[in-house]
């Protein structure tokens, strides 16, 4: 049996004990009876997609200069932000009485939806009309590794299953040559959240994320090492299998005809991840399309501070949109993609929203638009939840503890969890809608306030897993994604 | 004695049981053929999982008032009817409201979201049928040691044997002598043993050679550093802080006295008190208080803009919870938000037990304090030479901090000072002017200044500097750059403003000349970067002489405007009526900036060589007087304070021991206490499952009522017995187990066997699962000869591929070791939270972020990937071809050398056959393929051992690789 399946839980079914709540999934098949834990499972309820791309834009940018059209916000700006915006309130790093702060850029309606969307974001503005765009998501985490952690594990601190992994393991992977769950970064760090992002936590390690790397191995140790090639690894695996079989024999242990198992998938891995990887293959307008550049490597990733080398022609998070799709085509149930430098402060050079902002813009907006539509032409996008957005918003108000007015280069917003802005597009969410309200600054919700609960079971439920049920038990609890309280609501009014 | 001993072992069962209550045997009331039911085996998890979150012990959310978590209101008759009415089900409320059609009537009810099954519900009717017998949760009944007979036979044997006879089984035989050796080795030591070392045992397999082999591997060194790992997941030691910033931190020397502390055997009850409250033992010893650093691998925060206090709470809680995991076996999580839906812990008791742990000094802090410095005689005498530099240097330089007199020059007296960025500002009697506190990115000062009566031609500002804790002086207020800029400088008389009309410094940087500062632009400046360390003087020369009769009152503004704190730190201010031409400026000799520098470099040198100083985090208790206050948090956050709690342990316990302080040290001797039925439950599980592969309690982490039940009862209460009673020693209980048949029994699985006993739970045969992530490269590394054998010390880093460690804002490198430390033990490798050591973690092993209390085994691609392709593998697989092949100048030797390295027992003609052609076949293809043998050699850094036939040898390396993937070497069998 694969040690895999020595979980207590299948045992304790069989037992007819408690967690019940199991039952749905365990009426599935299960790894048990493939002998493979990536084997694909039936979901739970009948799936609005079956793949999910997550664009997870790290630091955080801002909603005011992108989403959140506020002429109210005009008429105060530069003046002292009213008590009530700072009564009881805990902010990263403003101090005393901020003032408030102007959008930086214009704003304007798009698509036969009018969903506003600011003059960064140009490309987008012409697939706006295929997104749910939810203005009022709140966090009650304002540092970064906590809040990404939170949305993305369901817990600020350590040790929980990522989104990605969950969703893995409920329901599999449709293509075994290929990891199940693919993680890919941009904008040259690893996010705040570090690996834990995409952690299996108490889940099994398989489920865990894998890191496909654009320079090196995009798999580690895919590579055989220099001198051996395909065919002597062919070899060597070959007598590997008829010793390990003969072994097998003689041992009853069925975990050794998983390891057998095993060791083919790798091989043939290492054919499949790299052939899925290279963007090279595609034409040159599809190419053009997302603003990729095969091969290229960023400057970024070995700078000590990327954010100021920046460039808006890096097209480091277009390939990794290439490749999310490529992915997502060949079965990838989850790609999460990290772009790292949206942390606009505008305390020190390279995280200003009137100069880094745009530039950060230009490396996302033609690829954003390119992967939306190249989805919908390949008749790939009512089957992939395409989501994207930060760990939390920014302010209003100016940072003012940097300086009380405003020089260029150097204009910021802090942290804001109280309202911001992410989108959904694809499999089961409508198109052209404008989910949610805040007021006339865009600091509170007014109408449909999300919470990331709510964006959880939203995500889970679009993928066919109920997110009340789907549960791990550990440590004496049915854990889930949504945490143990029922507070976190399925996004009804998103659905298509 | 005993009820009010039942009365405290009711935990998570939420069984509260009151003073008439007695624990009776459920099994012997049901006649049918049907296996007993056993009460807390069978039925309390079914009420925990669906009824006790609204009718349990969280009297906030209980429903109707009805409780079925106590068997007193269980079985009271209610208006609608009884809940359990013993031996009548169809009469029992809680059978008909489950099986229920009706959607408003059912239970659980549809919101909730969970459903009793068919088969529960059998289970239910057929317990309340028998008389509805309560009972405790198992773990929380006491221990009580099975009734052994008095027999040859080895008691964990005859427990063993009882389970089996009632399924039809029968232990297997023994293994093979060599099987044997190698698995006692990898679960004792975590290494293979020389194949030498087996034979010995296979020519006399006696009792007594297998007794003599057993304590020779406790006592080796070797022991302590495979079973401090098992420690090491749940003390979630790692060498970096975690959270976004990922720091290094220095805790190793706690790995080490892990490490010692199980080489020496230190008993269970003192490992548990000196690493919880060492620091509160009489005169704590250094190794004590080393010990204390267990609950300081605690994460810390040190991302910009935390509230520390929010981490501080974080680390509390996460302590809370690591001890009650790994004592108790046990989660108190829920409770730090609401009372425990089925658990009889409440909001209060979680707090209570809270402040307990709440009054230790350190506090998310930076430098990690408060920690231990444990500089060697060396480093202390090194430190005192480098002090002494800096003590002679300083003796060169005149007093920077007292203005030099000039003749012709008057001290200006200061009359007020306003700073706009909100620093706090004095005027010291000297009448220098010192800024501190609030260090704005911009500020503006602004000054009234006493002008005497007489002639001013110039006006002259000191800037002065001030040394900072770490020893230097620093002129500009950024403690890190020491950087000054004076943006602006402008005076007013009677309103109108006095002109400058040329300034001069003793120093400016090329691109802040002290022209700038009166240039009437805010965004240039003076600006003093590469001689920040002494003080500077800038003169002002009026356009025009002014000429005073009487004092006058002049207004000066000094405004920085760089944006990088770094305004004015010290400064004076003087005027002189000497002629604009006869004004020099005074400046600091060549030497003494000589002296200056060289006293800067000084502290450098110092300061950096006291950083490399072990500065181990450990745990102190505040003083008395600054004991924190501890309030419950509402909803479990730390910024809604509630009631005011006492330090305490949970009322449904057992209780504390009699006059023990209530603080760490008291805990501690609580959990170790006789009367905790879980501590040794839960320790005996613990190291079982290290050596048959899964727990007596499958599900180690949890000793609750959601967890497994015991697939041996009788046996896991004899170990805890054994365990606790022969002195808490890990060693003897060891060497207990590795004496029984059960351990030696060959694990080949028969056909029958598979079918009665398909995961091995009743072990009628050996077990056989997968090395660990630190065994696979550490039996890898000692097939090949390269292991090395050095202990403790700071971890080393052995090859990972270039660019996985890229945290945000850390500036930690990753430097492949080289030497001795490329090759060291697992334990012994760095390990960063959020960028664990790949092969580890493929292999299962934690991030060491939290508590893990056990590894769950995992099978995947990525795994035969690492064995394959990883460096480490690589170099192993050239030193075992090394090995081979000086081991022998004939092919089928050579190979059959190779797997008796990998395997220690004799491989069969059958198995060395394949090798060798595949050694022939690879050599034909490297023959025709040179270069392609040539680089695999280089890559494997094998080229001494290649010599003159580099094809042959690249064949070589590919057989070793091949063996070192074997199933079969992979696995513990």
């Amino acid at each position: 049996m694969n040690e895999i399946t020595r979980r207590h839980f299948f045992e304790r079914t069989g037992l007819g004990l408690g967690a019940m709540a199991l039952q749905s999934i365990l009426l599935r098949e299960t790894p048990a009876q493939s002998g493979n834990p990536l084997a694909p499972r039936r979901p739970m309820h009948p799936p609005r997609a079956r793949s999910v791309i997550y664009l997870h834009m790290a630091g955080s940018p801002s909603q005011l200069e992108l989403f959140e059209h506020k002429p109210e916000l005009e008429k105060l700006h530069l003046k002292d932000a009213p008590p009530s915006f700072l009564a009881g309130k805990r902010f990263a790093f403003i101090k005393g009485v901020p003032k408030m702060l102007a959008s930086q850029f214009r704003f304007a309606r798009h698509g036969e939806s009018g969903q506003w969307v600011s003059e960064l974001l140009p490309n987008f503005s012409r697939v706006a009309d295929k997104t749910t765009i939810i203005r009022t998501v709140h966090t009650d985490q304002f540092n970064h590794a906590p809040a990404q952690l939170y949305i993305h594990t369901g817990s600020p601190r350590l040790g929980n299953p990522s989104l990605g992994s969950w969703i893995t393991y409920g329901l599999g992977s449709a293509n075994e040559d290929l990891p199940g769950f693919v993680v890919l970064l941009s904008g040259g760090k690893t996010p705040d959240g570090g690996k834990s992002l995409w952690g299996s936590g108490f889940l099994p390690s398989v489920y865990q994320g894998v890191q496909c790397r654009t320079a090196g191995d995009p798999v580690l140790y895919l590579s055989n090492p220099e001198g051996i090639d395909r065919e002597v690894r062919r070899r060597t695996l070959d007598t590997l299998g008829q010793m390990n079989r003969d072994a097998q024999q003689r041992t009853g242990d069925p975990e050794t005809l998983t390891r057998i198992a095993q060791y083919e998938l790798a091989y043939r891995m290492q054919v499949s991840v790299p052939a899925a990887m290279d963007i090279s293959r595609e034409p040159q307008h599809i190419l053009d399309l997302y603003g990729a550049r095969p091969g290229y490597v960023s400057p970024a990733e070995t700078a000590d501070d990327p954010r100021i080398i920046y460039k808006g022609d890096d097209p480091t998070f277009a390939n990794n949109c290439l490749l999310a799709r490529r992915l997502v085509e060949n079965g990838v149930r989850f790609v999460q993609l990290y772009d790292w430098g949206w942390d606009h402060h505008g305390s020190s050079p390279g995280e200003s929203l009137d100069e880094t902002l745009p530039i950060k813009c230009r490396q996302i907006d033609r690829a954003i638009y390119g992967l939306l539509t190249d989805l919908e032409q390949r008749g790939l996008l009512k089957d992939t939840l395409v989501v994207w957005g930060g760990e939390f918003g920014r302010t209003p108000m100016m940072q003012n503890n940097v300086r009380t007015e405003l020089r260029k280069g150097f204009i910021g917003r802090d942290h804001h969890t109280n309202a911001y802005t992410m989108w959904m597009a694809g499999g089961g969410v409508k198109p052209g809608l404008q989910y949610g309200q805040t007021d006339e600054f865009g600091y509170f919700p007014v109408e449909n306030p999300v919470s990331i609960r709510d964006i959880q079971a939203t995500i889970e439920h679009l993928v066919g897993l109920d997110p009340y049920r789907f549960n791990y038990p550990y440590q004496g609890l049915n854990n889930r994604l949504i945490g143990p309280t029922e507070e976190g609501k399925i996004l009804e009014g998103i659905l298509a | 004695m005993i009820t009010r001993n039942l009365k405290f072992l009711v935990i998570l069962s939420a069984l509260v049981v009151l003073g008439w209550f007695r624990s009776m045997p459920v099994s012997s009331a049901v006649q049918s053929e049907e296996p007993p039911i056993r009460f807390g085996r069978d039925i309390l998890p079914i009420l925990a999982a669906n009824c006790l979150s609204c009718h349990g012990p969280d009297e906030r959310n209980r429903k109707a008032g009805l409780r079925l978590d106590l068997e007193e209101t269980a079985k009271a008759p209610r208006r609608a009817g009884t809940p359990v009415k013993p031996g009548d089900p169809e009469a029992s409320l809680i059978i008909a409201r489950i099986t229920s059609a009706d959607p408003d009537l059912v239970m659980p009810p549809p919101s909730s979201h969970r459903n009793v099954t068919a088969e529960q519900v059998k289970l239910l009717r057929r317990w309340i049928a028998a008389g509805a017998p309560w009972g405790l949760h198992w773990s929380f009944e006491p221990v009580v040691a099975p009734a052994i007979a008095r027999t040859k036979s080895h008691p964990i044997d005859q427990l063993i044997d009882s389970e089996l006879a009632a399924k039809g089984l029968q232990r297997s035989p023994s293994a093979a002598p060599q099987i044997l050796v190698r698995r006692l080795w990898l679960d004792l030591v975590g290494l293979p043993p020389a194949p030498e070392v087996a034979d010995r045992f296979a020519a006399s397999p006696t009792p007594a050679a297998w007794e003599r082999m057993v304590d020779e591997l406790l006592a080796s060194p070797r022991f302590g550093e495979h079973w401090a790992r098992m420690w090491l997941d749940l003390a979630r030691y790692a060498d970096t802080k975690g959270y976004e910033k990922d720091l290094g931190r220095t805790v190793w020397p706690y790995r080490d006295w892990v490490i010692d502390a199980l080489n020496a055997d230190m008993p269970l009850d003192r490992f548990t008190t000196e690493q919880l409250a060492g620091d509160l033992l009489p005169n704590p010893d250094q190794s004590q208080t080393i010990a204390t650093a267990y609950h300081r691998n605690t994460m810390t925060n040190d991302e910009g803009g935390t509230d520390n206090e929010e981490f501080r709470v974080a680390a509390v809680k996460d302590r809370i919870d690591t001890t009650m995991q790994i004592w108790m076996g046990l989660t108190m999580g829920c409770a730090k938000c609401h009372t425990h839906k089925y658990d009889p812990i409440s909001h209060e008791e979680y707090y209570r037990f809270f402040a307990i742990f709440n009054q230790t000094e350190d506090a998310d802090r930076p430098d990690e304090a408060p920690t231990l410095e444990m500089a060697t005689a060396d480093e202390k005498e090194r430190r005192q030479q480098l002090k002494s530099n800096i003590d002679a240097l300083e003796k060169t330089l005149p007093a920077f901090d007292r203005p030099v007199e000039t003749p012709g020059w008057r001290t200006l007296s200061i009359g007020e000072v306003v700073s706009r960025g909100k620093a706090t500002v004095k005027i010291e009697p000297d009448q220098s002017v010192t800024v501190s506190g609030t260090n704005p990115p911009e500020e503006t000062l602004e000054l009234t200044v006493a002008l005497p009566a007489g002639e001013h031609t110039a006006f002259r500002l000191e800037a002065l500097p001030e040394k900072q804790p770490g020893g230097q002086f620093t002129l500009g207020r950024n403690n890190t750059t020491g950087n000054l800029v004076v943006s602006e400088v402008r005076a007013m008389l009677d309103e109108r403003p006095v002109e400058f009309s040329r300034a001069r410094a003793d120093y400016s940087e090329p691109d802040g000349d002290i022209a700038r500062a009166i240039d009437g632009q805010e965004m240039t400046g003076w600006s003093i970067k590469s001689r920040g360390r002494e003080p500077h003087t800038a003169i002002f020369e009026l356009a025009r002489p002014l000429r005073l009769e009487t004092a006058a009152r002049l207004r000066l503004t000094i405004s920085h405007q760089n944006g990088d704190s770094s305004a004015l730190r010290r400064f004076r201010l003087l005027t002189t009526g000497l002629e604009a031409g006869k004004i020099d400026i005074p400046t600091w000799t060549a030497e003494i900036r000589r002296n200056i520098d060289a006293l800067a470099e000084a502290y450098d040198s110092f300061n950096k060589f006291n950083d490399r100083i072990v500065k181990l985090p450990i745990m102190r208790e505040l003083d008395a007087d600054k004991q924190r206050t501890t309030r419950i948090h509402l909803r479990g956050n730390f910024l809604e304070p509630g009631e005011t709690v006492t330090p305490g342990v949970p009322a449904s316990f057992h209780p504390f021991p009699a006059g023990a302080p209530v603080n760490r040290l008291g805990l501690a001797r609580w959990l170790v206490d006789r009367q905790n039925p879980l501590t040794p439950r839960v320790w005996a599980n613990r190291v079982w499952a290290r050596l048959f592969g899964t727990g007596i309690v499958e599900t180690e982490e949890d000793f609750g009522a959601q967890g497994t039940f015991p697939t041996n009862p009788q046996l896991l209460d004899w170990l805890a017995a054994t365990y606790r009673d022969q002195g808490w020693s890990l060693k003897r209980l060891l060497k207990t187990i590795v004496l029984s048949e059960t351990y030696r029994q060959a694990s080949e699985v028969t056909p029958p066997r598979q079918q009665a006993d398909p995961r091995n739970l009743l072990l009628s045969r050996g077990a056989r699962f997968r090395l660990s992530a630190e065994s696979i490269r550490d039996q890898a590394l000692s097939i090949s000869g390269l292991l090395s054998s050095k202990m403790g010390g700071p971890p080393v880093m052995p090859p990972q591929p270039a660019g996985l460690w890229r945290s945000t804002y850390n500036g930690l490198k990753w430097v492949d070791s080289e030497g001795d430390d490329r090759y060291r033990r697992a334990v012994y490798t760095y390990l960063k939270r959020t960028t664990p050591y790949p092969s580890m973690i493929t292999f299962d092993g934690g991030s060491g972020e939290v508590c893990q209390i056990r590894r769950i085994r995992t099978n995947t691609p990525l795994q035969a990937l690492v064995t394959l392709n990883d460096p480490v593998f690589l170099e192993a697989a050239a030193g075992l071809a090394g090995r081979m092949v000086s081991a022998s100048s004939v092919d089928s030797q050579r190979v059959s050398h190779g797997l008796r390295l990998a395997l220690i027992r004799k491989p069969t003609e059958a198995e060395i056959a394949p090798i060798v052609s595949l050694y022939r076949d690879t050599l034909k293809h490297f023959a025709s393929s040179p270069d392609k043998a040539a680089a695999l050699v280089r890559a494997t850094r094998a080229e001494s051992m290649a010599g003159s036939d580099p094809a042959s040898f690249a064949a070589w390396i590919v057989v070793a690789n091949t063996i070192l993937n074997l199933d079969e070497v992979l696995m513990r069998h």
